[in-house]
């Protein structure tokens, strides 16, 4: 709404208010076209709107903070934002709204790989550049597509031995019964491997399962040493509360990728969530100096009712950010002019520290994290600076390939 | 004389429809025509039950079983093919088989009402469970990966019969799926009309009363509810043309009850009342997403409690009601016209 | 052997949790024949009643028993009188009707209290059979469920409320004829039914991960249930509950939990194939 505002006021002032940087006048010819538009696709109601309002926030502070600072190539920024509804038909309806009907720049969003493969083909087919700004699976290869978020290389590599340095060789395995999930549970089970552990079993949850006694009677059958989760999404937390109201807490302890994503260690009691390890790519309490400011910027804007500022909108700030430096460096704001200018291995300073994009892949080279839950918040343990997407790169080459579009299953 | 007549002006306005439809690329935007091409297949859908449940008395919550795996029918066989046409008639053959053997299953052994509805739901529920733990390489149709939770993304779309070189533009995929609209309505107008048609309104009327005319409920029952899997089949494959993906939430509960809201909104026991619902929820839905002071569920759900308390028939039959009780010299018409047949 | 009771305590509390899931909307159904779609909300709510006083400082056994069923009792009868007296007699209206109300009552939530997940710790520690552990709230659940069915058996069976409602179940017509209002009697089974699922929200909120869109976790299996249960409200809940939740923890703990559920569906298919009006219209014709 204010960016309209803005806008309009831009318009009718001809410009009048903006401060004419010297390189802008240049470019002033332009500012004619109108702005540059933003496209964002993401869930505010339904199931995922949890996950989806934070990301939506961080992409408003960027885009508010580019236009402060004057706009890309001296034009305003518009953000175009479409609420998706949790459901997948949306996705590809608004999808097609913003690449023809919009003409937007760049799209940023989706949430859950089912949304992304839904609209990353029209976005291939109707050539508008595409940003997923999700942690995932990994194994993306697509030329028109970016990929911010961390993959399972990136953090599970980090959290597993870690995790069995701690408790032990005998790990068992709970995941949400997708792709996500599958796919994450296997790269656990490398790890534990590699690092001579012992995987003793591996179990996997439909979203909507809410009882787990049936489970955690097996889990103690089987008397691992530890616990890896990748469970996801509201009814998954019962696990945790049920873990903790069968006396398991204390006597089994719990490594998770997914854990903390949304905002469980604030939800569930210490006593239930101490002590848990996770590892991403950003974590709200990161105490560096562009962290801090990320954090009060958007609670700031937000108040009280923020919800937890996870990996996701650290990674879609940061995901803005990345396409901003390219269309500068680009100079325009054209589809290939600009995916060149990212593939030069463009770099941000973001709130996670430095992302840089990796020209083979399309995925992002970013630090990586690990924290332990204490009093309903993370303690970052560990940082480990410049983690590359090497899972992905075992399968993926754009610069060989510029035309594939697959997303690939890594054999592991 | 008087069904005549009506099929008459169905026909007519028919033809009206099927030139607004190869008109519309002309005059309206792309972005339009994508989206009348998706509410258009999702009209299908509505028809489907329309007629199952408005003619056949059959409640099926699960009409996305039958839209569902048409479209993944399709994807399988589109992907294995190279081919659409193949696939648009396995996209039909599949729900069909599959209707027949829970329409037995059901129908014969005399499962009615409010409980063939949940078994239907809990059928949508069991394709959704199966299809989403389908992920993993090693769950894959001849080339087709089944993907699970992610769905199927890059369908082949519609290609020329024949030609699977020639793949055809938004423009024609939206041509032959508004037409796939006024056909399906027309046969299933015609269906109605026909002796076929008034045995299921008989049966719908009163089931003992057909049986003993001769009419065996349970046949006439299971042919409707296999045609109306065939229409929800063909529905899932022109979805799959507009959006070239398809993810297991097409299973879901959601999707079946919107199918239900449409039916009930445009007005049951009518053919033209599904498609109105359809389009008209379908279009509320998208217009909310674009905006952020409330809540979408919270605006649809007051929509339909409002329709309910207020337009409890439905739009078709209101608007009918209204324009009858304006118009008394329509009455006598087709009291004349009563006459002169019996003249 | 230890396995064994703890499979044992899995079942019985999965036959327990459906049963209370499901309780609220047999009262309904079986009392009034109508199905009530925002019947997940209800138990939302009453998490949410539950999460909410908790945070307030209230007892937590106080917001379970007594908040929760209070609260959400009052919105069912809100809800009865301005919108299901309408459409008595209309089961497919009313069932389009409740679901417009489910998504009203997600909406609300939603804009109310975000959509984060929030929840209470369970209140009652663990035990342990020789070296596995449980839950106590697992046992405690059961014997709300049984303490719900029980009181639903006295309400109906000796008290001069359930006469009537049992008169007005059998023949509203002959009831009203003999002075009873039929629709005092169905606000307040709409209201009672209600208060049920509240309670049952509040039980659920410690074990469960507490959202406005948890509802729809539970309704298809509650409404599966209860159809399949047929219109006794406690033979038929207590014998597909029975039977559903032992095939469905059995089935989870020896395969996974997918197949625990499509099992369940299946099972339920079957079983309304065979006795077409649920288990209760078969064996227990005309009783509770």
């Amino acid at each position: 709404m204010t960016l309209s505002r803005r806008n309009f006021l831009r318009n009718t002032a001809a410009g009048g208010m903006t401060l004419a940087a010297p390189s802008l006048i240049g470019t002033m010819a332009k500012a004619a076209d109108g702005p540059i538009k933003i496209g964002s696709l993401h869930d505010l109601a339904g199931p995922l709107a949890a996950t989806g309002e934070p990301m939506v926030y961080a992409i408003q502070l960027a885009v508010e903070e580019l236009n402060a600072a004057g706009g890309l190539l001296g034009r305003e920024l518009e953000l175009v934002n479409y609420d998706t509804q949790s459901n997948i038909q949306l996705y590809s309806q608004y999808a097609q709204q913003l690449a023809v009907r919009d003409k937007v720049d760049v799209i940023h969003g989706g949430i859950t790989s089912a949304s992304r493969e839904a609209i990353r083909p029209i976005f291939d087919r109707f050539r508008t550049l595409y940003f997923y700004n999700t942690l995932y699976e990994g194994g993306v290869c697509d030329r028109n597509t970016f990929n911010t978020g961390t993959t399972p290389a990136q953090t599970v590599e980090k959290l597993v031995p870690y995790a069995m340095n701690l408790w032990g060789k005998k790990a068992y395995i709970i995941a949400a019964d997708y792709n996500y999930g599958q796919i994450t549970a296997k790269w656990m089970k490398k790890y534990v491997q590699d690092n001579g552990g012992e995987v003793v079993e591996i179990d996997f949850f439909p979203l909507d399962v809410t009882n787990f006694g049936p489970s955690i009677s097996r889990i103690q059958a089987a008397k691992p040493d530890l616990l890896l989760s990748a469970m996801v999404g509201g009814n998954h937390t019962a696990f945790y509360r049920q873990w903790a109201a069968a006396g398991l807490k204390g006597e089994i302890p719990i490594a998770s990728t997914t854990f903390g994503l949304v905002n469980e260690p604030a939800t569930l009691e210490p006593e239930e969530s101490n002590g848990v390890i996770g590892s991403y790519g950003y974590f709200e309490e990161l105490q560096t100096p562009a962290s801090l400011a990320f954090v009060k910027a958007i609670k700031d804007r937000h108040g009280a009712q923020t919800p937890y500022i996870s990996e996701l909108a650290a990674a879609s700030y940061e995901g803005v950010y990345l396409w901003a430096e390219g269309v500068k460096l680009a100079g325009t704001t054209e589809r290939m002019a600009v995916i060149e200018a990212l593939e030069t291995g463009i770099s941000v300073d973001g709130p996670s520290g430095k992302v840089v994009i990796d020209p083979k892949t399309h995925h992002v080279t970013r630090n990586a994290f690990l924290a332990e839950v204490e009093n309903k918040s993370w303690k970052v343990l560990e940082t480990f600076e410049q983690q590359a997407p090497l899972d992905t790169a075992a399968v993926c080459d754009l610069e060989a390939n510029p035309n594939d579009t697959t997303q690939y299953e890594i054999n592991i | 004389m008087q069904k005549l007549n009506e099929m008459r002006v169905a026909l007519i306005c028919a033809v009206i429809a099927a030139a607004g439809v190869i008109a519309a690329p002309y005059y309206i935007d792309l972005f339009q025509i994508m989206q009348l091409t998706v509410f258009a297949a999702m009209a299908v859908l509505a028809l489907s039950l329309g007629f199952i449940w408005g003619y056949g008395g059959i409640l099926s919550f699960g009409q996305t079983s039958f839209f569902g795996l048409g479209a993944y029918a399709y994807a399988v066989a589109a992907i294995n093919f190279g081919d659409s046409t193949g696939a648009i008639v396995m996209a039909i053959l599949i729900p069909v088989i599959f209707a027949a053997l829970l329409g037995y299953f059901m129908i014969y052994g005399g499962v009615s009402d409010v409980y063939l509805g949940v078994i239907t739901l809990t059928v949508s529920l069991i394709l959704f469970n199966l299809v989403n733990s389908t992920a993993g390489d090693f769950y894959k149709i001849g080339d087709a990966r089944l993907g699970g939770f992610n769905g199927m993304p890059a369908i082949p779309t519609f290609n020329m019969p024949g030609d699977p070189g020639y793949i055809l533009s938004p423009e024609q995929a939206w041509t032959v799926t508004g037409l796939a609209l006024i056909v399906v309505y027309i046969g299933l107008r015609v269906l109605i009309a026909s002796t076929f048609g008034r045995i299921i309104i008989a049966i719908r009327e009163n089931e003992t009363r057909a049986a003993l005319l001769g009419y065996d409920p349970r046949f006439y029952k299971l042919l409707t509810f296999m045609i109306g899997g065939a229409i929800a089949g063909f529905a899932g494959a022109l979805y799959v043309n507009w959006g070239a993906f398809v993810s297991p939430t097409i299973f879901a509960l959601g999707l079946s009850a919107q199918i239900i809201i449409w039916v009930i909104i445009g007005g049951r026991g009518t053919l033209i009342g599904p498609v109105i619902g359809c389009l008209l929820m379908q279009w509320m839905v998208t217009a909310i997403g674009g905006q952020q002071a409330l809540d979408a569920n919270f605006i649809l759900g007051a929509i339909l409690i409002v329709f309910v308390l207020l337009v409890p028939k439905g739009i078709a039959p209101t608007v009918v009601d209204l324009v009858k009780s304006r118009l008394p010299k329509a009455k006598s018409d087709t009291a004349n016209s009563n006459a002169k047949v019996k003249a | 052997m230890d396995i064994a009771i703890i499979v044992g305590l899995d079942v019985i509390s999965g036959i327990a949790s459906l049963v209370l899931i499901s309780a609220g909307l047999a009262v309904i159904f079986g009392m009034m024949k109508i199905i009530n779609l925002a019947h997940g909300e209800f138990l939302m709510l009453g998490a949410y009643a539950t999460v909410l006083s908790v945070s307030a400082g209230v007892n937590i056994w106080l917001a379970m028993l007594v908040i929760a069923p209070v609260f959400v009792g009052l919105v069912g009868v809100i809800v009865e009188r301005c919108l299901i007296q309408f459409l008595y007699g209309r089961l497919v209206d009313t069932m389009l009707a409740t679901w417009g109300l489910s998504l009203v009552i997600v909406g609300g939530t939603t804009m109310l209290f975000g959509n984060t997940i929030v929840g209470v710790a369970s209140p009652l520690g663990g035990f342990s059979v020789g070296e596995y552990q449980s839950s106590l709230y697992t046992p405690f659940l059961a014997v709300m469920a049984i303490l719900v069915m029980t009181g639903v058996w006295a309400v109906m069976r000796y008290t001069r409320a359930g006469l009537i409602a049992r008169a007005v179940m059998q023949n509203p017509d002959m009831a009203a004829t003999l002075g009873v209002n039929p629709a005092r009697v169905y606000m307040a089974t709409f209201g009672a039914g209600a208060a049920i699922s509240g309670l049952a929200g509040g039980l659920l909120a410690p074990v469960a991960g507490v959202v406005p869109t948890m509802g729809a976790a539970y309704i298809a299996k509650a409404f599966i249930t209860v159809v399949g249960g047929g219109t006794s409200i406690l033979w038929g809940l207590i014998t597909a509950s029975g039977l559903f939740g032992f095939i469905n923890q059995i089935a989870a703990f020896f395969t996974t939990p997918v197949f625990g559920e499509v099992i369940l569906f299946i099972a339920a298919v079957v079983l309304i194939r065979m006795l077409p009006t649920g288990i209760s219209g078969k064996f227990f014709k005309g009783r509770l």
